[in-house]
């Protein structure tokens, strides 16, 4: 049962990953992104991560999907607007693609494919209580200086977007 | 056993699915006769005595009308619009818990269709996927005051999603497990010796502000309906469907209603506990019947309160709808978070 599932959300998850890539239409593309991320989203409950599963939810699918889709609809960019990119781009695409592959080839081979001893192995790690031990105990400082790095990209944002004195107002 | 067990969640699911659909269909009548009461009028009357059948009647007639598809709209996404805003508006009251515990058999039987440990968690993941509906639709219709129209809906759900986010984090200090079932549970203990009457209301009032009124902005509901505002929009996401397109898409708001007001009712009114549930000396599985009444009762005061507002309030202007989103309800959602900790901080050192 559980072993079917993890094969039905696998298939769904490369298919929806290829689908992301492959859509000429980038609301279509946004779309299949969301599906990628609900499949990973079921992945993260067969792992019994439930926390890592709703958070997954809420931020990627529930928050910056939506403002991805948000951008596209504003551009209202479709199939017959698109620009046709130059072969230049599209080799250096490819490149820096392949290269990308083979780094994570490199950094999957070595991976320990053993299974874990079922006798001393904590199932319930993935819990809401377990993971906020866990991050504030063991893992304080690498998770304040994230926040501290969130907190800097967010200001960084509102001095972006935020007008000039003197600026008129471009749309 | 195990069987035993299936069938009685599946009835529980299904009564629960059920009743979600029939409040939502009654909602409907329900905001024609509120409105009519406010504003002074009779209602509808025709259709069946005090006019009961007209939610039915409204059903046919929209089955029959005629399913427009604009020439270059996006065929298979304008139809996915609705269909999704109505499955979202589903899916999120598995987790309430619509009563406590009946005891038949000496077998203990939650009255909760899923009981899962991240419920709240649960529940804000469905409400921020129910924009999709509105915003595929939109921009499916290939229509400009369409696509405006759910512009508008993402960008007030973000908005708000932050707010509410906020207010139930100050409401989790509190309460200390994110299970609406813990929650509610909870809330059944005993304030100044009655029983039942521990609610979050008492400790979590401008928590409860917040809430309230981000619930209104993600439900689409006035006075936060620009994505529909017809005076600016035409009919905004849903200006081009008919039939049970726009069906969907009104229906899927009273579901929306029902399921906010459900949890309102859950996270800071007592859920299904009463005053005195446990003094009364009567029988447990008549608490809980009692108890499922009463949560019903608090549920439909909420289904009126947001149609006493629709009739009452002018719309915002959508400017005074993003500063109110961003310069007052966020901070003041953050400065809640701050002195809820520090209150409880300080009722460990001092007692």
């Amino acid at each position: 049962m559980t072993g079917n599932f993890f094969y039905f959300l696998t298939f769904l998850t490369l298919f929806a990953a290829i689908g992301v890539v492959a859509s000429k239409n980038p609301v279509y593309s946004v779309l299949f992104m969301i599906l990628t991320f609900f499949a990973l989203t079921g992945h993260y409950i067969l792992l019994n991560a439930q926390f890592l599963a709703a958070v997954n939810f809420i931020v990627y699918m529930g928050a910056i999907m939506v403002l991805f889709l948000f951008v596209i609809m504003f551009l209202n960019m479709r199939e017959d607007t698109e620009q046709h990119k130059p072969l230049l781009s599209k080799i250096a695409a490819a490149i820096a693609g392949g290269i990308l592959f083979v780094v994570m080839i490199a950094a999957l081979k070595d991976v320990d494919t053993q299974m874990k001893a079922t006798a001393v192995f904590d199932s319930q790690i993935g819990m809401v209580e377990n993971l906020g031990k866990v991050l504030f105990r063991d893992y304080l400082l690498p998770f304040e200086l994230a926040s501290v790095l969130f907190l800097a990209a967010m200001a960084g944002a509102v001095m972006l977007g935020k007008r000039e004195p003197g600026e008129q107002n471009r749309f | 056993m195990e069987l035993s067990l299936l069938l009685i969640k599946g009835l529980i699911i299904f009564a629960v699915f059920g009743i979600t659909l029939l409040i939502a269909t009654y909602s409907t009548y329900a905001e024609r006769k509120v409105a009519a009461f406010i504003q002074d009028r009779v209602g509808p009357n025709r259709a069946g005595p005090f006019g009961l059948a007209q939610p039915l009647a409204d059903a046919v007639k929209l089955f029959f009308k005629e399913e427009f598809v604009p020439a270059n709209a996006n065929k298979f996404l304008f139809i996915a619009g609705p269909s999704l805003a109505m499955l979202t508006a589903c899916m999120s009251s598995a987790v309430i818990p619509f009563g406590g515990t009946l005891i038949i058999g000496g077998e203990a039987i939650h009255l909760q269709a899923i009981e899962v440990n991240i419920g709240i968690l649960y529940v804000f993941g469905i409400v921020a996927l129910g924009v999709y509906g509105i915003m595929i639709g939109g921009w499916a219709s290939n229509n400009k005051f369409s696509l405006l129209g759910a512009i508008r809906a993402a960008s007030q759900n973000i908005s708000y999603e932050l707010a509410m986010g906020m207010s139930i984090i100050a409401l989790l200090l509190v309460t200390g497990t994110l299970s609406m079932r813990d929650i509610a549970a909870q809330q059944g203990q005993e304030l100044f010796g009655v029983s039942g009457l521990n609610w979050n209301i008492f400790y979590q009032p401008v928590g409860f502000l917040i809430f309230i009124i981000c619930a209104f902005a993600e439900t689409n509901r006035v006075p936060f309906d620009l994505p529909e505002c017809e005076t600016e929009l035409v009919g905004g996401y849903h200006t081009e469907y008919s039939s049970m397109g726009m069906g969907l898409y009104l229906f899927a708001e009273y579901v929306n209603i029902f399921v906010a007001s459900a949890v309102m009712a859950t996270l800071y009114f007592g859920g299904y506990n009463f005053p005195f549930m446990n003094q009364l000396g009567l029988p447990h599985n008549l608490v809980t019947i009692l108890g499922t009444v009463v949560l019903f009762a608090k549920i439909f005061f909420f289904i009126f309160f947001f149609m006493w507002v629709r009739w009452t309030l002018p719309r915002f202007r959508y400017d005074q709808l993003m500063n109110l989103g961003w310069k007052i309800l966020i901070p003041l959602s953050i400065a809640n978070v701050i002195i809820t900790g520090g209150a409880i901080l300080l009722k460990a050192e001092l007692f």
